[in-house]
């Protein structure tokens, strides 16, 4: 088995006229979760888009040992699984027609799904506790219930690598601790997962932490180390310390100065 | 799974268009015929033959057109409110009549086959042209606001042309006007033909298309993960959105409302993948169109209302009760 699942070698990709990757060189572990932190802008969803194939850029990025512009979109999407943010227009769609696109990949155009499709998408919403909605349409369920299913098309696909970018939008947080076990138990069998997360505690909770900012890795290493949790107070400025409580790595906003947030307040 | 409600509102629809299809048959100048009376009377039974029932199936087929033309618009753009008039096609397709009736010198509603042939040819190449212009103006399809705009400024730009050609010849004027008021009072079994070739070539590649337009309600990132060729794909849409509409448009004239009110009439009652709701908005156009036509011979008898501006007056009733419909609802357009 390749050691490496993704890899970026001197990626620069531009939203528009900007340039929001400078050169980013990466290496993601194979069957570890790692995920990718940062203040807002820095570029993590731009770099999830690029290790997902779904944004041009110059630069190479290879999957699972092989270039990924020379893979045909069929092979890339059997392979890599990807859950993005807000973009779901489908109210329409039930719930199980939604999970039932995560298999596209590997059903034969025009063919109806197989038992092995049904299995992969009953598991699936089962793993994410949306299967008793399986026939409501997707307007009818509120956010969080709208994320779990689309996680569920996302593991529908049973790649080998998944990429996520904010996938606890939403989530409640005892959903956000199933979706912690769904991710543990997905890197137990071996499935390579990239997470963009926002809340850097649940971030920590990965193999391995990508710290970014100014469309730069800053810092790539494992999720315990000290190292990697300077560099994660250093992109936020500090402005966040990183705590350990019950075996656990917790992240705690530090409060600036009382005479400097009197100034703020007075300043709005 | 099983979609018991997605299966009794499509037979329901083909019930009603069997029997829309005999009531189509018995209604005429006169009123109401009983068919098996017409049996015994040879005049009465050729007028039920050659004129009755040619444009009773007729007005099925242009509304199945447009209801289908409806579906996939509004998920290729993902957007309620698109209606495949909105987006350049209608207006492209008047140009390519106006100019076929001025190189051609026939009427619009010419019965011959090789007339009807060129007019449909002369649609379908202004309709892909509207859509394109339109693609082209809006850069793509992501954002629906431009599209729609880009739409409007396509549909002004090719009626300015249209209208210049009727300025330049306006002993077509009164033949284009009937063609834009709409009307199925000259359709015969040769456009019905036509009308059910384009019908089942965009059925059959509208329901193989059905999975990409599901992976673009997911978002456009989504449907790319998913390995799909968008671009492609998308083209292949663009196409059948255009050959469903020039079909439809220069068989039939401009009928408003109909493609856009189809798919939400089916989504009012089932929520499903597109696949289905092509189908589904496919045989509601047509039962909605049917049933305009039989009003539009009856309500005037022996008078004919033009059904373009009967279904131009129901579709707008009831786009303004959507409109009502979302505001009160909290909702977005």
């Amino acid at each position: 088995m390749n050691s490496i699942a993704v890899h970026a070698d001197s990626v620069r990709a531009s939203l528009g006229n900007v340039e929001i990757l400078h050169g980013i060189s990466l290496s993601i572990q194979a069957g570890r979760w790692t995920s990718i932190v940062g203040p807002n802008g820095a570029g993590k969803s731009t770099l999830l888009k690029v290790l997902a194939g779904l944004l041009p850029h110059t630069g190479t990025v290879t999957l699972l040992g092989q270039p990924m512009a020379s893979l045909p979109g069929r092979l890339r999407a059997q392979r890599m699984a990807w859950l993005g943010q807000n973009e779901s227009s489908a109210d329409d769609l039930t719930v199980f027609d939604v999970a039932m696109l995560g298999r596209l990949p590997h059903q034969p155009w025009l063919a109806a799904p197989s038992t092995a499709d049904h299995v992969a998408v009953e598991q699936a919403l089962k793993a994410t506790q949306a299967w008793d909605w399986r026939a409501r349409s997707l307007g009818q369920l509120s956010g969080g219930e709208r994320q779990r299913v689309l996680l569920a098309r996302a593991l529908a696909v049973q790649a080998q690598v998944l990429l996520m970018d904010e996938p606890l939008a939403n989530l409640d947080p005892p959903h956000q601790a199933d979706w912690l076990d769904i991710v543990r138990a997905l890197v137990d069998k071996g499935t390579t997962v990239v997470s963009v997360l926002h809340e850097v505690t649940m971030a920590l909770q990965a193999d391995a932490v990508v710290v970014m900012a100014g469309g730069q890795v800053q810092h790539h290493g494992p999720s315990h180390h000290p190292d990697t949790h300077s560099a994660v107070e250093q992109v936020f400025d500090e402005r966040i310390s990183i705590h350990s409580v019950d075996d656990q790595w917790v992240v705690l906003p530090r409060l600036r100065m009382h005479g400097s947030a009197v100034a703020t307040v007075s300043f709005l | 799974m099983n979609h018991p409600r997605v299966n009794f509102l499509g037979l329901g629809l083909l019930i009603l268009a069997v029997v829309l299809t005999l009531l189509g048959a018995s209604v005429g100048s006169t009123g109401f015929d009983n068919l098996l009376r017409a049996a015994d009377d040879p005049v009465a039974l050729q007028i039920v033959w050659d004129i009755r029932l040619p444009r009773t199936l007729g007005a099925w087929l242009a509304g199945a057109l447009l209801g289908l033309a409806g579906a996939v618009a509004q998920g290729l753009f993902r957007n309620p409110l698109a209606d495949p008039f909105l987006l350049g096609s209608a207006s492209g397709a008047s140009l390519g009549v106006a100019l076929s009736l001025v190189l051609f010198g026939v009427s619009p509603f010419a019965t011959q086959w090789l007339t009807r042939l060129g007019l449909t040819g002369g649609a379908f190449a202004g309709a892909v042209l509207g859509v394109l212009l339109t693609l082209l103006l809006a850069k793509g399809v992501q954002h629906t606001l431009r599209l729609l705009l880009a739409g409007v400024i396509v549909g002004v730009v090719l009626g300015a042309a249209k209208e210049l050609i009727m300025l330049a010849r306006p002993d077509f004027l009164q033949s284009m006007q009937a063609f834009m008021l709409g009307s199925t009072g000259y359709v015969g079994w040769n456009a019905c033909l036509i009308m059910l070739l384009a019908w089942l070539v965009c059925m059959a590649a509208a329901w193989a298309l059905s999975p990409v337009l599901d992976g673009l309600a997911l978002g456009e990132a989504t449907a790319a993960s998913l390995g799909l060729p968008l671009a492609r794909l998308r083209a292949a849409l663009v196409a059948v959105l255009a050959l469903a509409t020039g079909t439809a448009v220069a068989q039939t004239g401009l009928i408003a409302f109909v493609g856009l009110a189809a798919p939400h009439l089916v989504r009012s009652v089932v929520k499903t993948s597109h696949g289905r709701l092509i189908v589904l908005s496919s045989l509601m156009g047509g039962a909605l169109l049917m049933a305009a036509d039989i009003l539009a011979r009856w309500v005037l008898a022996p008078l004919e209302l033009p059904v373009g501006i009967l279904t131009a007056v129901l579709g707008g009733s009831y786009l303004l009760w959507l409109m009502h419909r979302r505001v009160t609802a909290g909702g977005m357009l």
